[in-house]
């Protein structure tokens, strides 16, 4: 086999020289077409048989390597390897886990102080605001992933920011979460984001826009995310169809005091997509959230809050790329729609609240590295309770809205500068906010979710 | 009792669906190439699924839910690899909840790994643009490592499915024996290609050129993955004007301006390469692809020297 090879080589090297001789003398073209003609034929028998003996080279090792295979009847994960020059995939640190680090920094201006931000009707959590004027460097994420053995993955996202002068290390998500079970289940325990909507399991700078649509920051402080358990189940079907439950420890907004003995969150959730053609896909969902809430305070005074919660999402997204080739130029149609149920004690007064958000957005890339994005976010409540006249829960006659339009400039996939205008009507008087903001990321390549 | 008997019916429908799907061996190849070569290698033993097209960029899909959908019912999944699809395959495994085609299971198969890849970086900095640490991973340019791959996959392919190992073998013997036949008559028809200087749009095809012995003189990206600007078309430009160039090659999904740039300014013709299988018209398989590759690069020759 190896005298086969250097021969092949040999004969390689060969014609190599031939082609510069071929290069300077035409004349003797015809004689050395011929030449190479009996080399190439010559070359090509030698392949037949290196490829033959490859070949039986590697039954044999499958079949040894089914021999020592656990009686189980599962074939054990030897990888057939053929003894070619191949060098190995990965040399250095190859057992440590992928590590990312993402830095974001934002500059922002708002012709109304972000501190007196309110949207009516709304009892708003620490998250909810639009943030701070000036330079800031919001979150660098930190992310450590592996596969922890054939039968489960791991990752950890440590979020540090800076608050009042203080760093601050937060937990984002830190789970386990099966690759090996049967019949398309997949379970995860931990702490992670919920697979509700569309937008929540999403890490915040995946966004196409600076900051979350109003219903994700006012209904969820941004996003769902909490320790607990989930498992989904992916239907054995050439279309996309999953189902999933969830449930969660419950201790921050929108939940608190892990009621239920340490389980205030349930979901459901189930989702559906498809290629409509080469060009067209989508993904449309439904999800609910039962919530159980004991003392859970917002606002500076703070606001108490007893009861249940129940939130119900539809969520919707068309992406449209040219041969469903995205990298040149490619479009993006998002839109959810969220509707809560709160009942129970609000400062130990009865009160009731229906209360519904959306927000409908579009994204297109309209030549490589530049984007352009649309969204109009809108709110309604409707509460009713002894005590609400002049709280957080008074509408005054206003339902909150906001429009924002956005420019991305990505110098590569890794590093994107964004501009962002919003016009803010979440409060009575309307306030303009600019926003210059840039998210690089470094390490690991994160795999694009859908 | 009608609602039991409709909701009995609806059951076994669905169970009917189900058995449906999971009667016969399901391929899910990453790359047409890969499904081009399963087909040769099943023949009516397994469904193949591609999941991209000769007109995707493979490093730029994204999961898409039709993705993970076949990935879930999927026995055997043929990639590239060599980080070629590191964007979406790892979040398509990831959501599948299908444990055979994890990266370490029976069921994952990566095509670069049993042949000599080229240009693989001795150290790996993204200020290099979009390179591969385990080295370029458009492999299937030169049909010699098509040849190596048949061989693994056939051996693969009686891995995972034993009952069918003896029809495996005698559709590989039969592919290989053709192959090797048209490489010869490949090789012999483009003797006097052999030599010359290309420009090539990305860093696509070195497979190619390494097996026709092919020169690359300049990429119109600046690094790979990296969009061409002007100020390095204008170095190309330069670099074109001092030697014999047989012309600037792209793949179908490359986007055609920046050849159309350098076209316009030397007498050279922006020339698209089929790259996959379903690139070009009559390349619906894997001989398809070689033969107008050839013809390409003949006309090519022809042209130059005439």
């Amino acid at each position: 086999m190896r005298r086969l090879l250097c021969v092949t080589i040999a004969l390689l090297l060969l014609s190599t020289q031939i082609a510069s001789i071929a290069a300077t003398t035409e004349a003797t073209a015809n004689d050395i077409a011929a030449l190479r003609a009996e080399i190439s034929s010559l070359k090509a028998d030698y392949a037949t048989q290196i490829a033959r003996l490859e070949a039986r080279l590697n039954q044999a090792e499958t079949a040894l390597a089914s021999q020592s295979a656990p009686p189980s009847g599962q074939v054990s994960s030897v990888v057939v390897m053929p003894t070619v020059g191949t060098a190995p995939q990965r040399t250095t640190n190859a057992l440590n886990p992928d590590t990312s680090l993402v830095l974001i920094g934002t500059y922002a201006a708002h012709s109304i102080d972000p501190k007196r931000y309110a949207a009516p009707g709304f009892a708003l959590a620490d998250a909810a605001g639009p943030g701070v004027r000036g330079f800031s460097l919001g979150e660098s994420e930190l992310t450590l992933s592996a596969n922890v053995d054939d039968k489960f993955f791991g990752a950890m996202t440590a979020a540090l920011s800076v608050e009042n002068g203080t760093t601050a290390i937060s937990l984002e998500e830190a789970f386990v979460q099966t690759t090996a079970l049967p019949y398309g289940l997949t379970f995860k325990g931990g702490r992670f984001f919920s697979r509700i909507g569309y937008l929540n399991e999403q890490h915040p700078h995946t966004d196409d826009f600076v900051d979350r649509p109003l219903p994700y920051r006012i209904f969820l402080n941004g996003n769902l995310g909490d320790d607990g358990a989930q498992l989904r189940w992916l239907a054995p079907l050439d279309r996309f169809v999953e189902f999933g439950a969830e449930a969660y420890r419950g201790d921050s907004f929108p939940a608190h005091g892990a009621r239920g003995h340490g389980a205030g969150i349930y979901t459901l959730f189930a989702h559906t997509g498809d290629d409509l053609n080469d060009e067209w896909s989508y993904r449309v969902g439904g999800s609910y959230v039962h919530v159980a809430a004991a003392g859970r305070a917002t606002g500076a005074l703070p606001d108490i809050f007893d009861g249940t919660s129940e939130l119900a999402i539809a969520d919707v997204i068309f992406k449209w790329a040219p041969n469903g080739n995205p990298a040149e130029r490619n479009l993006k149609l998002q839109a959810e729609y969220l509707r809560r149920w709160e009942s129970g004690l609000f400062n130990s007064a009865d009160y009731a609240g229906t209360q519904d958000g959306f927000y409908l957005q579009t994204v297109y890339q309209f030549q490589r590295r530049w984007q352009i994005g649309a969204r109009y976010d809108r709110l309604f409540a409707d509460n009713t309770g002894a005590n609400i006249g002049g709280t957080v829960l008074d509408t005054r006659d206003h339902d909150p809205s906001r429009v924002s339009l956005l420019l991305e400039f990505d110098n590569s996939e890794f590093s994107r500068l964004r501009l962002q205008y919003n016009r803010d009507q979440s409060n009575r008087s309307t306030d303009h906010q600019l926003f210059l903001n840039y998210i690089y990321s470094l390490g690991a390549h994160g795999a694009h979710q859908f | 009792m009608t609602s039991i008997k409709k909701t009995l019916a609806a059951l076994t429908i669905c169970c009917a669906v189900i058995t449906d799907v999971m009667a016969e061996v399901h391929i899910f190849a990453c790359e047409p190439e890969w499904a081009a070569l399963a087909k040769e290698l099943v023949g009516d033993t397994a469904e193949v699924y591609s999941a991209t097209t000769a007109l995707q960029d493979p490093h730029q899909i994204q999961a898409r839910p039709s993705l993970i959908a076949h990935a879930r019912n999927a026995d055997l999944m043929i990639c590239s690899g060599a980080e070629l699809e590191t964007g979406w395959l790892p979040q398509v495994q990831r959501q599948a909840g299908n444990a055979k085609i994890q990266a370490n299971g029976p069921g994952y198969f990566e095509a670069s790994s049993v042949v000599p890849r080229l240009e693989v970086p001795a150290t790996v900095d993204r200020s290099q643009g979009d390179v591969h640490a385990g080295g370029n991973p458009h492999i299937q340019t030169n049909p010699h490592n098509i040849a190596l791959v048949a061989a693994a996959l056939s051996a693969r392919l009686s891995q995972i499915d034993p009952a069918h190992a003896a029809q495996y073998h005698s559709r590989y013997e039969d592919f290989q024996q053709r192959w090797q036949a048209a490489i010869v008559r490949w090789e012999q028809a483009l003797g006097l290609v052999r030599g010359k200087a290309v420009v090539t749009h990305h860093k696509y095809w070195v497979y190619l050129l390494t097996w026709l012995d092919l020169h690359e003189v300049a990429t119109l990206e600046p690094k790979p993955g990296v969009p061409a600007n002007v100020a390095h078309l204008a170095e190309v430009l330069a670099l074109v004007k001092q030697q014999p160039v047989l012309a600037i090659l792209r793949t179908p999904y490359d986007p055609p301006q920046p050849s159309a740039w350098l076209a316009e300014r030397t007498n050279l013709s922006a020339v698209v390469l089929p790259g996959t299988v379903g690139g070009l018209p009559g390349t619906d398989d894997l001989f398809g692809l070689f033969d107008q590759t050839v013809k390409i690069l003949l006309q090519l020759s022809n042209g130059t020297s005439s």
